[in-house]
């Protein structure tokens, strides 16, 4: 090419954009950016189907807004005016009513429901999406166990639009476990079609499509940047929502995420540091929803079963010695419900999580180690999940410099978050920092997988005591067969019993934070911790 | 020329068997257990170990090597556990977002760089000497995140010039059809001028925050070499001869100064391509270094491979035509070829 010609070209290049300029702000837009909501988050999802290898918690949001379950749960407003989902109540989705039995519920399905593709939803597929969940192994499976949920035999499609599931034993939490998100219903032929020998379930197939009906639909995905959702026209399992189009952005960097938020081009960013939290709070821009995590706890686990975390008194020194109010003040900014200060290590009522009776109380603490034998105390290490340094680091530090005073010398060790699981898993680490959080709000499935002697990975600190386990056993039997006194009892002394041998030392109930513009309404705190479009509105 | 070519391609080969084998047994060796991070929080032993079989990573290592090359050799690089797509599909579609972003912010650093260089190599010692020493000085001194995220408060928190950092385009535009993968390029084919603006729009942030960033490197460069020609006998007998000024230095001095800059402007672009993680986090730009660092934390090897893999291709392609650029700026290496 000549240098003059090219010149002439690209000046022409230059130039084309400016003469389209007025086209930039066309009416069309303008509308369609009041039917549509845009919000960010720090992560995108990396599989839609919960029921996939891996499946991470944005991968879950997709499915619950994409997907229909038989049952939903109600809502109620919380003391502070917030709305949460209402544990006690379930309200109807892809099934209209319900009739639990002895040792079976039969559900009546919808008869006007449809997949995206406009087959109807009949309970041969509600069976084999059960069935696919009780079989494919990982985390749906080991979920649906936690309601007893475990055989295939145990899911009968009665006819097209009766549903019947016959219970192995009775258990409290069979009906909360089939309104979580892995009992979606999928469009089995269509799934099936889709299947190979090799993947029988259509993992594959349904890990980037969306094989349901629920109330949206997934229109644009490119992983790691943006979800595009359009609503469902036909979607019968509930009130049509509001907002016709959901564009959800990736941005990692939590400035700019407030940035977005704070210059009103986002319209909700959810899960915010707490730090930015406490200062759009006290901006006043947008409104701030901040809920506590419904049975979860961030907790300061020991080894119990090498020394010298073993004794009993070891424990309860470090225990004392924690600088409860600082970590509250400091890294929280008071944004959590702290689990200290109670009156007495005793349960004060059924309610979990509850605070303790340990309080910092260095004098104490130096006595409690003295008569363990250790006054000159030792070394240990204390390790947290690289992935949540952000409270996790600032608060390790405190306790290190506190440890320090009654003489433990503890180290800090920072450990990435790909092999942070198979650390826990080992359970050799001697003191961790790390969180837990119960789908199913009950204290009794906390304690079934944090405290008990079966040993789940979530029993971060192997604590095994027969007592204990007959206590927790105790109680679910109890729940099951809805004998409050023995319940009461066996709760209470479960709880009591955590908090005199500390295995782990609560140290508060951490909150979900939200940040949304003051146009938007109907934000409602899920068990999942993921956001639902479907209730949301837009003014 | 092809023949030059084909043998310089040819010697890239072993090289690439090396990045092959090596990035192989890196991911291998590296802390962090795939299956257990897959798994979920919830897994138990056994769960772990029923997904370690799905990704075959219960087999002995040199099965897993031959596997892995035997997908290779027909083009499968595998599948990003993260993020759920084959590894090509991403790099194809994350690659040109990189690749945009680096030669703008590029040519955004060469046309404020290369200038500032030969000033202050023909004025060596005044004010514009010292503001090349400074610009340079604090440029390369600036972390990239914390430029960008300076950038970002000033003029989109602030004064509102700039488009939210949402990454490629605004939410309310749809990427044009995918022809080159540069959007700037691909709207204009698609006479889509509006795409086109929202498009340079959001890069104008990132570009001139690499740009900053990279402006040391080339101005120094370019302000050394000048000063080099500019103290050699020919530059000496053309300023005898008589020749004006600006002759002298555009067109002797200049081509001979190129050389030079030529090499550090491909070793900053192949360096940037990949390290510029930080920007692309801060912009939420889809680029393939933020890719592939959030497969590293994962333990996710396959897209770490294919990201070794790509790199090392294309800083062979580079190096090539860094080469051939040579050629013509200076026909002596041509001859020494």
């Amino acid at each position: 090419m000549k240098r003059r010609e090219f010149l002439q070209s690209m000046t022409a290049l230059a130039a084309a954009p400016m003469l389209s300029a007025p086209m930039v702000w066309s009416p069309a837009r303008a509308q369609s950016r009041a039917e549509t909501l845009l919000f960010v988050t720090e992560a995108g999802p990396n599989n839609f189907d919960i029921h996939g290898v891996g499946t991470n918690r944005p991968g879950y949001e997709v499915s619950w807004n994409c997907y229909d379950r038989l049952m939903s749960h109600g809502v109620k407003t919380l003391a502070d005016g917030t709305a949460s989902y209402d544990r006690d109540k379930f309200v109807p989705e892809l099934a209209e009513e319900w009739s639990p039995g002895d040792m079976s519920i039969t559900f009546k399905l919808r008869r006007n429901a449809t997949f995206h593709d406009g087959t109807p939803i009949t309970a041969k597929d509600v069976k084999w999406s059960f069935d696919r969940a009780v079989t494919v192994g990982g985390f749906p499976t080991f979920q649906m166990k936690a309601g007893s949920l475990e055989k295939p035999e145990q899911f009968v499609a009665v006819d097209d639009h009766t549903f019947r599931v016959d219970f192995l034993r009775k258990d409290r939490l069979t009906l909360p476990d089939l309104a979580v998100i892995v009992p979606a219903v999928y469009h089995s032929e269509l799934v099936k079609k889709n299947a190979t020998d090799k993947d029988p379930w259509g993992l594959d197939y349904t890990k980037t499509n969306i094989a349901g009906g629920g109330a949206y639909k997934v229109t644009r995905w490119q992983a790691g940047s943006e979800v595009v959702y359009e609503r469902n026209e036909d979607w019968k399992s509930g009130a049509l929502p509001k907002i016709r189009r959901i564009v959800w952005r990736i941005v990692p960097s939590a400035g700019n995420r407030r940035a977005l938020i704070e210059r009103g081009d986002a319209d909700i960013s959810f899960d915010l540091p707490n730090k930015d939290f406490a200062e759009l709070k006290a901006a006043g821009k947008t409104s701030v929803v901040s809920t506590p995590v419904g049975n979860g706890i961030l907790y300061l686990g020991m080894n119990c079963k090498n020394p010298p975390f073993n004794e009993v008194k070891v424990r309860q020194a470090v225990a004392y010695a924690i600088p409860y109010q600082k970590i509250m003040d400091a890294v929280m900014f008071g944004l959590a419900n702290p689990l200290y200060g109670g009156e007495a290590n005793r349960a004060s009522s059924l309610a979990w999580p509850q605070p303790h009776g340990y309080a910092t109380d260095l004098a104490k603490a130096k006595a409690l180690l003295a008569e363990a034998g250790h006054q000159d105390g030792f070394d240990t290490t204390i390790s947290f999940d690289l992935g949540s340094a952000v409270i996790s680091e600032p608060l390790c530090v405190l306790v290190q410099e506190s440890l320090a005073q009654i003489g433990i010398r503890a180290t800090i060790s920072k450990v990435p978050g790909a092999n942070w699981r198979s650390e826990l898993l080992k359970k050799e680490l001697p003191m961790i920092v790390n969180f837990f959080s119960g789908w199913l709000d009950y204290p009794e499935y906390f304690f079934f997988w944090a405290y008990h002697g079966q040993n789940a990975v979530f029993n971060t600190m192997s604590y095994q005591d027969g007592a204990m386990d007959a206590l927790i056993d105790g109680a679910r039997k109890a729940a099951a067969e809805g004998d409050a006194g023995t319940y009461a009892t066996d709760v209470k002394g479960f709880i009591d019993k955590a908090f005199a041998e500390v295995p782990r030392v609560p140290l508060f109930q951490p909150y979900l934070n939200v940040a949304l513009q003051k146009n938007i309404s109907g934000y409602r705190y899920w068990f999942h911790r993921q956001l639902d479009y479907r209730s949301l509105g837009k003014a | 020329m092809i023949r030059q070519i084909g043998k310089r391609l040819a010697t890239a080969i072993p090289s690439l068997i090396g990045v092959v084998i090596v990035t192989f047994l890196l991911t291998r060796v590296l802390p962090g257990d795939t299956a257990a991070y897959f798994a979920g929080p919830a897994a138990t032993p056994q769960a772990i170990a029923e997904i370690r079989k799905t990704l075959g990573l219960d087999r002995p290592l040199p099965e897993q090597f031959v596997r892995y090359v035997a997908d290779l050799a027909r083009g499968d690089f595998g599948n990003s556990l993260t993020t759920g797509q084959p590894v090509i599909t991403e790099i194809t579609t994350r690659l040109p977002a990189s690749a945009e972003l680096t030669l703008a912010g590029l040519i955004v650093s060469m046309l404020v760089a290369v200038p500032l260089g030969v000033l202050a190599a023909v004025r060596q010692g005044s004010l514009v000497d010292h503001a090349c020493r400074i610009v340079a000085t604090a440029g390369v001194s600036l972390p990239v995140f914390f430029t960008g995220l300076l950038l970002v408060y000033a003029f989109y928190f602030l004064l509102g010039w700039a488009p939210a950092p949402l990454g490629r385009l605004d939410i309310f535009y749809s990427p044009p059809p995918q022809v080159t993968g540069f959007f700037l390029i691909d709207s204009l084919i698609a006479r889509d001028f509006e795409v086109f603006r929202a498009a340079l729009a959001q890069l104008a942030l990132p570009a001139l925050t690499l740009a900053i960033f990279s402006l040391a490197p080339v101005a120094r460069m370019t302000r050394a070499s000048m000063l080099a020609v500019l103290a050699s006998d020919f530059v000496r007998t053309a300023r005898a001869s008589g020749l004006a000024p600006r002759a002298v230095i555009v067109t002797y001095a200049f081509r001979n100064a190129m050389l030079p800059v030529v090499t550090t402007l491909g070793m900053v672009f192949s360096f940037l391509l990949g390290a510029n993680v930080l920007v692309e986090k801060v912009f939420a730009w889809p680029g393939i270094g933020s890719y592939a660092i959030e497969a590293l934390i994962a333990s996710d090897y396959a897209p770490v491979q294919g990201f070794v893999l790509t790199m090392a291709v294309l800083y062979v392609l580079l190096n090539l035509s860094i080469d051939l650029a040579y050629g013509v700026i200076d026909p002596r290496v041509r001859i020494e070829a």
